[in-house]
């Protein structure tokens, strides 16, 4: 049986390479009786996509919650530009 | 048709230039490293214009270059500081499981449908506080993976780590994540009643 830590352990590896039939098996039913374990997945995903959909925004071309350039480096910087 | 030309180098700072320093903070969440690679983009841009096809808009054409840049500054971190014994071991006290592998404190309700999450600042802000607290490695690989959506193979030659010490660091950095998450943003909210 496995146990809620090797189960923690699978599920992110799942999210990196497909597991083995056998390992996919043991995971699914384990999170059909553990309430912990299924909220842990339900999480990593949740945070994977809301990183997708932050990363989608910040480097689009639209708004962004980013941070800009100071004035102090975009001098330093058009002045490196001028005089490579 | 003509080969296609760049833009005046001389506008590219106020053309481009927050556009890169956003993309390098996601990333690197270290504002003077940010600023040099984004200097180092435009230099090595200057010197190399012949590269740009115009296949692309120009801010494709650097932010490519500055991808490379980031790259390496994270192949450089991490032969500064290689993989440890640490990296792979739970931290003392900080396991979340008893000896038989069970939970002691399982995840909380993180309540409502909180889909909607990326269009708030203060969770930008407290996701890249919680990345920051990660090992570099840790933080490094979970940002090749999740923030570039890169393949594990692409991400252990960067990292210089075997994939089976890669799934392990993978595993680490978003149980560690998924905690300081909980504690930094959902812990407030799920506490309160409806």
């Amino acid at each position: 049986m496995l146990s809620c830590k090797d189960v923690t352990r699978l599920i992110s590896e799942s999210m990196d390479h497909s597991l083995p039939l056998g390992k996919r098996v043991g995971v699914r039913f384990h999170l059909l009786i553990c309430k912990f374990c299924a909220r842990y997945e339900r999480q990593l995903l949740l945070i994977r996509e809301t990183v997708r959909r932050l990363v989608a925004t910040e480097d689009g071309p639209g708004e962004s919650h980013g941070e800009s350039l100071s004035e102090e480096a975009k001098g330093r910087i058009r002045k490196s530009l001028a005089t490579p | 048709m003509a080969k296609p030309e760049n833009t005046d180098p001389a506008e590219w700072v106020d053309r481009y230039g927050d556009y890169l320093f956003r993309y390098a903070m996601l990333r690197l969440r270290d504002r003077a490293a940010a600023e040099d690679l984004v200097q180092e983009t435009f230099l090595a841009a200057l010197k190399d214009r012949g590269s740009f096809s115009g296949n692309s808009s120009e801010s494709t054409w650097l932010v490519g270059i500055l991808k490379h840049k980031i790259a390496d500054h994270f192949r450089h971190q991490a032969r500064e500081a290689p993989l440890e014994d640490e990296d792979l071991r739970d931290q003392p006290g900080s396991s979340p499981f008893d000896g038989s592998g069970h939970w002691t404190s399982g995840p909380t309700d993180w309540g409502g449908n909180p889909a909607d999450l990326y269009r708030e600042k203060k969770f930008l802000d407290q996701f890249t506080e919680c990345l920051s607290r990660l090992s570099p490695n840790h933080a490094n690989a979970f940002t090749l993976r999740e923030i570039d959506g890169a393949d594990t193979g692409e991400i252990c030659k960067v990292l210089n780590v075997t994939e089976t010490n890669l799934w392990v660091i993978l595993h680490r950095a978003r149980m560690q994540l998924r905690r300081c998450l909980e504690t930094r943003w959902f812990g407030g909210k799920t506490g309160k009643e409806p």
